[in-house]
């Protein structure tokens, strides 16, 4: 079974990660690192991606000739994809697994809306498979 | 470079030979890796000597020689390496001064790889990897094509398997024939993997996966001529032939699953399923009838219907009742239930369901509400039905189901009319 993990932010958040120490950037970077070596040697990695910060972020629609109408004026609270894995597991549980580790990346503290410390919450989506062994 | 005439025989022959000098040489130098090295220039050789010389008596001695050899060279090498390294002269231990061969009936080295490659010991990721390689001879790269994983992850996973298989200690012979028997069970398991995999694994809007369900037809072939005793293996063999014979009929030209019941059976394949009934037949008189053999006849009951309407459904309601006292596999419990609806009604289905809901690992499955949706609709409870296939929809991890169920509750409501919908 395959399963997306996706990490988002708000404009908020990726601005407060543009502010990081060296110390903890560098501290991110080599999790990272050692997090992507680590499901290659498991054999469950499929694929990785980081996205560039959503500073330039377009939402585009097709006008009703066809022509391209972009908007990059998005409110605060809107979620932006920061990065995504896809990860090739047995089960649900061992991507929520992965998951959690990827969540636990180092960061400096960073608190909820009731001041508790909180790590990075990660979306876990299954891709979608093929067709079943039998229909009725 | 080889002319087209004689490559395409020389692949063939090297592809069924593979496994038996690769069983041959693990058995003799228990060394995995190294020994599918061996095989490999071996196959190499033969590649480039074949054409030009014309292929040897036989072929099997000629490749189990040249892997030999290449062998003994491999363990004078690492004995000198290591030789130098330590200064400390060792003899390797299995290093053999000729390369005789052994006496060995050929059959049985093909089994100590499958054997050793569908060991308990491994995960079924990792063992279906090493089979496909190992046995089936398919490169890394067309394992991770079938699988839609990098390559470099699927040989991690089969660089993983021989690992475990070193340290496991899997034992590099066959079995006890006692054991045989019950190691055999994992190996059709493994092949049973396999074949579903053909239908299951992740393709996008496409649908063609007839690649591995082939090649797992092709490796259950040689288990079943390996042990043509084993009534389950012929039984699987049975099975992979009846429901690949329905291939081309499950899918519509726009890529849509077709049920079963409106599937265009002028598209299956006759002759695939004369062959399985004709196994079936021949094996489920030697008694001891195991799961496969119940569900290839559960499948032989349909192929043979020449129409939906003609399904001998009470037959099929008496396998299902002997195949639930064998398995507790949840998915038997709710096809049963369905066979029930068809000779005994919808609501004896109904009710069947709603005994199989107190198990959890049915309890959140999206085939309890497909197949509550499809039973309801059969009731004449439309609203309900479609209430179910949209539920089913939500939980299913399968694309193309996803748009069959979606599509059966449009179908349904339009019937129903705006007024009735109710969101």
């Amino acid at each position: 079974m395959k399963y997306m993990l996706l990490m988002t932010g708000t404009k908020a958040d990726f601005d407060w990660y543009a502010k990081w120490s060296k110390q903890d950037l560098q501290a991110q970077f080599a999790f990272m690192h050692a997090f992507n070596k680590e499901l290659k040697d498991s054999g469950a990695f499929v694929a990785a991606e980081g996205l560039a910060f959503p500073d330039q972020a377009k939402i585009v629609r097709a006008g009703s000739d066809g022509t391209p109408i972009t908007d990059g004026v998005f409110p605060e609270a809107k979620e932006f994809l920061a990065g995504y894995w896809i990860v090739d597991v047995e089960s649900p549980e061992e991507a929520y697994k992965i998951a959690a580790r990827a969540s636990a990346a180092p960061h400096p503290p960073r608190h909820g809306p009731r001041g508790i410390p909180e790590n990075q919450p990660i979306e876990v989506r299954q891709v979608m498979s093929g067709p079943p062994e039998e229909l009725l | 470079m080889t002319g087209q005439s004689v490559d395409v025989p020389i692949e063939h022959v090297l592809r069924d030979l593979t496994p038996q000098v690769l069983g041959a040489v693990v058995r003799r130098f228990r060394d995995f890796a190294a020994a599918e090295d061996a095989v490999q220039e071996a196959s190499l050789a033969a590649a480039l000597h074949w054409p030009r010389e014309g292929p040897p008596e036989n072929p099997r001695a000629w490749l189990t020689q040249v892997a030999f050899r290449r062998m003994a060279d491999h363990i004078r090498s690492e004995s000198a390496r290591r030789r130098r390294e330590s200064e400390l002269a060792q003899e390797a231990a299995y290093a053999p001064e000729s390369t005789v061969i052994e006496t060995v009936p050929e059959k049985d080295d093909t089994l100590v790889l499958l054997f050793m490659c569908c060991h308990p010991a491994l995960t079924p990721p990792s063992a279906i990897a090493l089979t496909l390689r190992a046995v089936g001879g398919l490169t890394t790269a067309e394992i991770a094509h079938a699988f839609l994983v990098p390559e470099s992850t699927m040989a991690q996973r089969i660089s993983r398997a021989k690992q475990s298989i070193k340290n496991s200690g899997i034992p590099f012979q066959l079995p006890t024939t006692e054991e045989q028997a019950q190691r055999l069970r994992a190996v059709l398991h493994v092949l049973y993997l396999i074949f579903n995999e053909g239908y299951t694994s992740s393709v996008g809007p496409e649908l063609r996966r007839s690649d591995l369900t082939q090649e797992a037809l092709r490796l259950t072939r040689i288990v079943h001529n390996l042990q043509p005793g084993d009534t389950e293996a012929a039984g699987l063999l049975a099975l992979m032939l009846l429901t690949d014979a329905r291939r081309r009929a499950r899918t519509s030209a726009a890529g849509e699953l077709i049920p079963l019941a409106q599937q265009d059976r002028a598209l299956w394949d006759k002759q695939q399923i004369a062959e399985g009934v004709a196994l079936l037949s021949a094996t489920l008189p030697k008694g001891s009838v195991g799961p496969y053999q119940l569900q290839a006849a559960i499948a032989a009951v349909h192929d043979e219907a020449a129409r939906a309407d003609d399904t001998d459904w009470p037959q099929i309601l008496a396998l299902y009742d002997l195949l639930r006292r064998m398995s507790d596999n949840p998915m038997v419990g709710l096809n049963h239930a369905i066979a029930a609806a068809m000779v005994h009604g919808p609501t004896k289905g109904l009710e069947l369901l709603d005994a199989l809901k107190a198990d959890v690992r049915l309890a959140d499955h999206h085939r309890l509400d497909a197949v509550r949706a499809h039973l309801l609709e059969l009731a004449g409870d439309h609203k309900g039905a479609v209430m179910h296939y949209r539920v089913a929809a939500g939980k299913t991890g399968s694309l193309p189901e996803r748009n069959y169920l979606l599509t059966q509750a449009a179908r349904l409501s339009s019937e129903l009319g705006p007024m009735n919908e109710q969101e």
